[in-house]
């Protein structure tokens, strides 16, 4: 518990030295001002993050495959914008959505989080809802009609990395 | 050099940006337009902002420049998919075409957090 | 010279995303494109930072995209008709 709180606080306290940047090696009131600001967050907002443990955290396999997950995401996040205008740019406008209803086989919150940003960042997909193991999405282009098809195609992509970054 | 790059990369982001809202214009419901338009616009502001880190090159405001790009790509998908959930609850309905709605019948449900605190 | 045409391009972005909260027929619609109209207005202050030579507008760029995410959440907590706090 202690450790979570203290790994929340150095992040904090690092996204602020990151704002306030071009500091003078004197400069003590703003790192003063920082470390107040951090630990006035962390009183109102005492939750830390679920889902992360420290032997996890040790763990460097686990970094390389989040290294990894950055080229994949950016990937299908251009062919995404690509899809994107040809059907914006389209005179017909070529849509056939509706939504529709994946599994996901991930447990850990904020591998379900990454999981749903992601796939909102993909070729003509939309997360809506997340209950229990489905997840509602809206999709722009409906081919096929069956759940097992549509998490192929959909979460498929993302989800064998994710599992080995967070379980 | 870094400098001619880093104004084509700024234009491509531009290109994407016109192209999400275009998209906020032509499509026919809420989910279609926030589909093309969260998209578009999030990789457009992206690019943007890479691109200024790519003119500053590695001082204060280039890096910044990467904080700023970092938040845009963790809130924005994250904004759409609160709105989206909240438009389906203000009850705007699919689009008359819409093929499938695997939804409507779970909306109504009352929400069972079942993660446990630890 | 190239920074004007850009700065036309991204106020016409602007002005699309007006025309939309003016035109929207239903509040969600409205709702998106504001948050679409904030996430533009972020590229607009970042490129004015290399124009005008000036470290604090990407501040302004970095504060803008974190208030618009709560304006973001906040507006949809009202449309979906919760109270603030769940």
């Amino acid at each position: 518990m202690i450790i979570k709180r203290l790994i929340v606080f150095t992040a904090l306290f690092v996204i602020w030295l990151m704002c306030t940047w071009p500091f003078s090696p004197f400069d003590l009131q703003s790192f003063i001002a920082g470390l107040l600001a951090a630990g006035i967050v962390l009183m109102i907002f005492p939750s830390t993050p679920r889902g992360i443990n420290s032997s996890k955290l040790s763990q460097p396999k686990r970094y390389i495959w989040a290294v990894v997950y950055v080229p994949v995401l950016v990937w299908h996040m251009i062919k995404a914008n690509l899809d994107v205008l040809y059907r914006v740019v389209h005179p017909d406008l070529p849509i056939k959505p509706g939504i529709v209803k994946i599994k996901t086989s991930l447990n850990n919150p904020i591998a379900r989080a990454i999981l749903c940003n992601s796939i909102t960042l993909t070729p003509g997909t939309l997360a809506i809802d997340i209950r229990g193991e489905d997840i509602y999405v809206h999709w722009i282009y409906i081919r096929k009609r069956s759940v097992k098809s549509h998490t192929e195609e959909i979460g498929g992509r993302f989800e064998s990395i994710l599992k080995k970054v967070f379980e | 050099m870094s400098y001619t790059l880093g104004i084509i990369i700024i234009g491509i982001g531009i290109l994407f940006d016109i192209g999400g809202c275009i998209g906020l214009i032509r499509m026919p419901d809420v989910y279609n337009r926030l589909q093309s338009a969260t998209k578009c616009v999030t990789m457009g502001t992206c690019c943007i902002l890479l691109g200024i880190f790519i003119i500053e090159g590695i001082n204060p405001s280039g890096l910044k420049a990467l904080l700023a790009m970092i938040f845009v790509g963790l809130t924005s998908p994250t904004g759409a998919h609160s709105l989206a959930r909240a438009s389906y609850r203000y009850g705007v309905k699919l689009w008359k075409k819409s093929v499938g709605d695997e939804y409507s019948e779970i909306c109504r449900q009352p929400e069972h957090p079942e993660w446990e605190q630890d | 010279m190239i920074f004007q045409i850009y700065f036309w391009l991204l106020l016409l972005c602007c002005f699309l995303c007006i025309y939309r909260i003016g035109t929207g027929p239903t509040p969600p619609d409205r709702a998106v494109a504001i948050d679409i109209v904030g996430t533009v207005v972020v590229g607009i202050s970042a490129l004015y930072t290399v124009v005008s030579g000036n470290d604090f507008y990407i501040n302004v760029a970095i504060s803008w995209a974190l208030l618009s995410f709560i304006g973001t959440v906040a507006l949809s907590k009202f449309l979906e008709g919760k109270r603030f706090d769940e």
